[in-house]
């Protein structure tokens, strides 16, 4: 299982690879290498130049800045687990990347790499959905910010020109005090998620939920909101009865059919996940008090 | 295609070598190096076998390409015992604790639990579980393994107190 | 037993040192200068005519030597096909593969045509450029269907779809049905996947043209069928083809069979006279290595009031894949293997063997026992809910009592031998396995667990494998003139233990430690004969071997120190490599000494006039097996919101007879169980209706890995083997058979509350939220 030939380019900066990829017939991009060496090595993708951005150091970065968190193209998913910063303003991240693949993948696989391949049951995408996360795309022509939700087209295909790369993530943060979760069905520890559930939530003075957002992964061919259900639970006290009810949202989603499962057990996945990520997040709130 | 000459650094030796751009470092390392204790068990990320520590961090040599390894310092099974002879803790357990029987998937195991071990030296059942999960073994059922890794944990949690006595 | 120094001991591998190290020699680790690699260009169609293949534009390729089709390779063998394995057994003829496609492909993955050239990166290039003309035909993906009239041919160079049909019979199971209080009709689906050794398929095949010899390097069990398939293949002698089975990276079976790829390296290596190395990647192992598959079972049960069983009748279709390689001992086996350790007084079951366009089926690790424990044990089941009886007190009811040990049980093995189990105390062991599980709290923890919403249940069975197939293993035992102790056996070394295993064996008659003995297994120019890895029998069948010979050597060596010493040979013992005085350990001799001394000076006599040498060979016969078994309780978790089934606690109680190393037999249990415990819940091998396969990677099928497994405790007890002077058993297997049973069984007990029943593994929890749905729609 061997790759098909290729021409290998180590552009040093940014400005060398987006120059590469722009005058390139037929080349692919490589970062973590956790998704396309499989594909190049299965032959699932043949391609006649890749373009490593492993050596642009000045693409791996992770800072907290103006009430976001930048996260660099080149970032380890390996690092932002570990980073105090992640779990300190967004636990969420941290907590889904525990259960995304396994430290050797981790250790090389990067956050931008996971949102650009798009695996519909990719944890990262979910995350970055739910926090309303904003991808900066760069290419010969120049910057532009994508809003999450506008980056994700359809199945494995995102918002990015054939000449742009993601050079960075940006995730605007939550308040301190905010309950979060992100839960997940899988078959064995470590493998892509059949469904995923991942909530953050605040609440007021009184109790009731004040913002709350929710996103499903590993049902439809993209992560999704769960915009309704968001929407029913402002102002709504964080009991069991009302998360029940907001769960009944997943009925609606369009779900995917394959070998592994039919649509409607991933819609009955995402529906007891989001139960039992709304009352995990709701009680880490709680707690935090 | 264009060959690329690299330098590796491989438990502790330089190697020059010529390598074409598609070469995966799984297959430099066993086939150009002669470091065969490195193996290929799924060449698609799955299995472990392959799995090496690159700059100290675990990772599948099946999925990095002999050129990315440029510069870098990587550490395979064959590193691990002293140049005395004497095995690595790990090593002992593993014997002591029948952690291996067909010691295909093996050295993957062993450099999982290398990097898992300089990380935490005092890790649960359940963290070492989960830490081999990306190690696939086929004999043993993973029992032996688990309990190779908690008592070399132990081991070197003794030697580091003498060491610092 | 106490009694012995070096058996029974948890004493430390000997293979272990060099693996530990990553100083393993698998087949793709011997690099020898000048070396080919070769791809296999596959099919990609599970059944079509080959119009026609044109391999210009490979042959042109950078750094290829050659391609072949079968053209090009027919020339080179004796004969079209590959030779039958377990070639007694009686099939029709034209049932085994091609070494390449001969006009028609019959699964995807069969090999059409092989590259040659300088890498493999070159070589698999290449073989994108082969272009294969295909005119599909109609394929065959269900063996149920297979059977029906109406059913395209599987391979249209054959009448029938049907390999075989046999019937498994005794006993008058009409009268029992017409007498039985109860009948039940029931039906089961089993399905087993592929082997999966993390080394795959590998072979390095080399022609010296000085010494006129091919030696072929095979990651396989059976190196001396594959030496003698060689010969025959090859129009060669035994001289010229040597085999060896370097380390093997497990084999659980799929590596028990001579391939096509392992004829066409080696055939090719002779033709270019240079090295040839063919490693099979994943993908290839998913296409083309032997894997087990589906099995239906539909059975009638009768059984009286109490619970005992009357009889069973029914029919067993068989998914045999696209060719029988390697005779029908699966299903043959697994249609012996439906009592178990039950009494069952009548039996008729009729099984077919239907193809379809798959790759061959043939044993992996359990060999067809674990799909008809899971049919008897769910049979038992179904007679306790019946009659509103404890699953166990059925099953006590059943279990066949030590006092009628031995038992005739009205079957015959293959050989037509009649299946006797030897010994064994089947009620003991299962209420050995269920006090360690504390099956007696259990009741109060599932009551508790549901009064707070959850779903705990507790499964168990018990399942036979007979073990020690001859009919011989081969052993020699030598000390050389050096001193040093060595073994070569026919034997495999596929990471069991099994060098250890025989070192010990060994060490008990002659003293040395066993990490002083050297153990050649696997190697056709070591030894003549040898069966291999296999039916869990070389602990047995090998070790046997080693002691007989092992005896004979050490009561040699002590006539010939005798004659050197002039004592008598009652006066000596064997003490650390020396023969020495009993009491005056300075009157004596080195082995070393004694072995120079026995291989004589020429004109001068041998000591004694004994004859020369101190070795001995012996072929340790079998004829019949001996019975290992084992009991498995789990208790478990589901979640039915889910369908997730969270594994708890796993028990086993294991017998193989006298333990020779109790560190490499758990070892073989808890592989043995995390094996089948990957099938029952993790493990499908897919295919769609047009039989292409859907799980071809390690994403799609999944192992079983470490988080998903809970503790294992294993409870060693030894009922001694009666086909064998030491008393052992097999271990390689046997605890596999009961977990698919129990762990099913235990899904059920937990789900009692809402219904489910459930008929079938794999069971994944995509499927188990289904059954519980249905349960839940339909009327109580």
């Amino acid at each position: 299982m061997k790759p098909a030939p290729f021409e290998y380019h180590q552009p040093r900066t940014v400005a060398e690879a987006v120059e590469l990829l722009a005058t390139l017939d037929n080349a692919k991009v490589l970062s973590g290498g956790q998704s396309l060496m499989p594909m190049l090595n299965m032959r699932f993708v043949v391609c006649d130049h890749i373009i490593d951005l492993n050596g642009i150091d000045e693409l791996a970065y992770l800072r907290e800045e103006d009430d976001e968190l930048r996260i660099g193209a080149l970032t380890r998913q390996r690092d932002i687990e570990l980073s105090p910063i992640v779990r300190k303003r967004l636990p969420v991240l941290a907590e889904a990347l525990r259960v995304t693949g396994h430290t050797q993948t981790r250790n090389r696989g990067t956050f931008a790499g996971s949102l650009c391949h798009l695996d519909p049951a990719a944890e990262q995408p979910a995350v970055a959905l739910l926090c309303d996360a904003k991808v900066v795309a760069t290419s010969r022509r120049g910057k532009r910010t994508i809003p999450m939700a506008e980056f994700l087209v359809s199945y494995m295909t995102t918002r990015l020109d054939p000449d742009e790369i993601v050079t960075e993530i940006c995730l605007p943060l939550w308040p301190k005090r905010h309950g979060a979760a992100f839960l997940e069905f899988a078959r064995r520890h470590g493998d892509f998620a059949m469904a995923s559930a991942a909530v953050m939530i605040t609440a007021d003075a009184a109790g009731m939920i004040e913002r709350c957002a929710i996103t499903i992964g590993g049902v439809g061919a993209v992560p999704i909101r769960l915009k309704p259900a968001e929407d029913s639970l402002r102002g709504k006290p964080m009991d069991d009865t009302h998360f029940a009810k907001a769960a009944e949202a997943c009925a609606d989603i369009d779900a995917m059919d394959d070998v592994h499962a039919p649509g409607s057990y991933r819609r009955q996945l995402a529906r007891v996940l989001t139960a039992r990520a709304l009352r995990q997040a709701a009680d880490h709130l709680m707690n935090r008090s | 295609m264009s060959m690329h000459r690299i330098t590796v650094t491989v438990n502790g030796r330089p190697h020059e070598v010529e390598v074409e751009g598609r070469m995966t470092l799984a297959d430099m390392l066993r086939h150009r190096l002669n470091l065969t204790g490195t193996h290929l068990g799924c060449e698609h990320g799955v299995c472990g076998a392959c799995t090496v520590l690159v700059e100290g961090r675990s990772a599948r040599s099946c999925l990095m390409l002999a050129v990315q390894a440029d510069g870098t310092s990587i550490e395979t099974v064959e590193g691990l015992g002293a140049p005395n002879g004497s095995l690595h803790p790990l090593q002992d357990a593993f014997i002591a604790h029948h952690g291996l029987q067909c010691g295909y998937c093996t050295p993957g195991m062993l450099m999982t639990l290398v990097e898992l071990l300089r990380e935490n030296s005092e890790p649960s059942e359940e963290m070492v579980r989960k830490a081999i999960s990306g190690n696939l073994c086929r004999c043993t059922g993973y029992q032996g393994i688990v309990d190779a890794a908690l008592t070399a944990a132990a081991a070197i949690g003794r030697q580091k107190k003498a060491d610092r006595a | 037993m106490s009694s012995f120094k070096f058996i029974g001991q948890p004493i430390a591998r000997i293979e272990d040192d060099a693996l530990i190290k990553g100083a393993g020699r698998y087949v793709d680790d011997i690099h020898l200068p000048g070396t080919f690699e070769a791809a296999f260009v596959r099919s990609s169609f599970a059944h079509a005519k080959i119009k026609s293949i044109d391999a210009s534009a490979a042959r042109a390729a950078p750094g290829v030597h050659a391609v072949f089709t079968y053209e090009d390779i027919r020339p080179l063998l004796t004969q079209d096909r590959l030779p039958l394995e377990l070639r007694l057994d009686p099939l029709p003829p034209n049932i085994t593969p091609y070494p390449l496609a001969k006009d028609e492909v019959v699964f995807v993955g069969e090999a059409i045509a092989v590259v040659i050239a300088d890498s493999r990166y070159l070589a698999e290039d290449a073989a994108t450029l082969v272009d294969v003309d295909y005119e599909p035909l109609p394929a065959v993906s269900d063996c149920l269907k297979a059977t029906e009239p109406s059913a395209p041919r599987v391979d249209t160079r054959q009448n029938s779809n049907i390999v075989k049909e046999f019937r498994q019979s005794y006993g008058n199971v009409t009268a029992a049905f017409v007498n039985a209080p109860h009948r039940a009709a029931l039906k089961f689906k089993t399905h087993r996947g592929c082997a999966h050794p993390i080394e795959g398929r590998a072979v390095l095949a080399n022609y010296d043209s000085i010494e006129d010899r091919l030696t072929v390097w095979d990651s396989t069990q059976e190196p001396h069928d594959v030496r003698g398939f060689l010969v025959t293949l090859l129009g060669l002698n035994e001289n010229q083809v040597r085999v060896i089975a370097a380390d093997v990276g497990g084999g659980f079976g799929c590596k028990h069979l001579m391939y096509p790829e392992e004829v066409v390296i080696s055939a090719l290596s002779r033709l270019l006279r240079r090295p040839i190395k063919w490693i099979e990647d994943r993908r290839e192992h998913f296409l083309s290595a032997i894997q087990e598959r589906d099995q239906y079972w539909e059975l009638e049960v009768a059984f009286d009031g109490e619970g005992r069983l009357m009889g069973m009748r029914g029919r067993m279709i068989h998914d045999q894949g696209a060719y029988t390689p390697r005779g029908t001992n699966l299903p043959t086996n697994a249609s012996t293997a439906l009592p178990g350790p039950y009494l069952l007084p009548n039996l008729d079951l009729h099984v077919i063997v239907a193809e379809t366009n798959k790759v061959a089926t043939i044993p992996v690790r359990g060999a067809g026992y674990p799909s008809a424990n899971f049919a008897m044990e769910r049979s038992l089941d179904h007679i306790a809910r019946t009659l509103k009886l404890d699953r166990y007190e059925v099953r006590r009811r059943n279990l066949i009592p030590p006092e009628k040990m031995p038992y005739k049980t009205g079957l015959a093995a293959r050989s037509g031998s009649p299946i006797v189990y030897d010994s064994g105390d089947y009620p003991k062991m299962m209420a050995t396995v269920l006090e360690a599980i504390d099956y007696a709290g259990f009741a109060g923890r599932q009551r508790q667990a549901r009064e707070q919403g959850r779903f705990l249940g507790i499964g168990m069975g018990m399942g036979l494998k007979g073990t020690g197939r001859g009919p011989y293993e081969s052993a020699t035992v030598r000390i050389d003139r050096s001193g040093k102790v060595s073994i070569f056996t026919g034997a495999v070394a596929i990471g069991q233990g099994l060098k250890t295993a025989l070192a010990q064996i060994c060490a008990e008659q002659l003293g040395v430690r066993p990490s002083d003995i050297a153990v050649v297994a696997g190697d056709t120019g070591a030894i003549s004969l040898g069966l291999g890895a296999f039916a869990s029998r070389q602990t047995v069948m090998a070790g046997s071997a080693v002691h007989v010979a092992a005896v004979a050597v050490r009561e040699k060596t002590l006539k010939a120190a005798g004659e050197i010493l002039e004592v008598g040979a009652e006066d000596l013992e064997l003490r650390n490599g020396r023969v020495e005085v009993k009491g005056v350990p300075n009157l004596g001799l080195s082995f070393g000494e004694i072995g120079l001394a026995m291989a004589g000076v020429p004109g001068y006599k041998l000591p004694g006039d004994l004859p020369p040498g101190l070795e001995h060979s012996h072929n340790f016969p079998g004829t019949s097996l001996t019975y290992s078994g084992a009991s498995l309780a789990v208790e478990l978790e589901v979640d039915p919101e889910t369908g997730h089934v969270e594994l708890h606690k796993i028990v086993v109680v294991n017998d193989s007879g006298l333990v020779i190393n109790p560190n490499t037999v758990r070892g073989q249990v808890i592989g043995s169980v995390v094996h089948t415990l990957g099938n029952t819940l993790f493990e499908w091998m897919g295919y769609d209706d047009q039989a292409q396969p859907v799980t071809t990677t390690f994403a799609d099928y999944l192992m079983p890995t470490a988080p998903e497994i809970p503790r294992i405790e294993v409870i060693l007890l030894e009922y001694l083997g009666k086909n064998n002077p030491l008393g052992i058993k097999g271990a390689g297997e046997t605890a596999c058979i009961p977990v698919p049973g129990a762990i099913i069984s235990a899904v059920e007990n937990a789900l009692e509350p809402i219904g489910v029943q459930i008929a079938e593994f794999p069971l994944s929890p995509a499927r188990l939220y289904e059954l519980i749905c249905d349960a839940r729609e339909r009327p109580q």
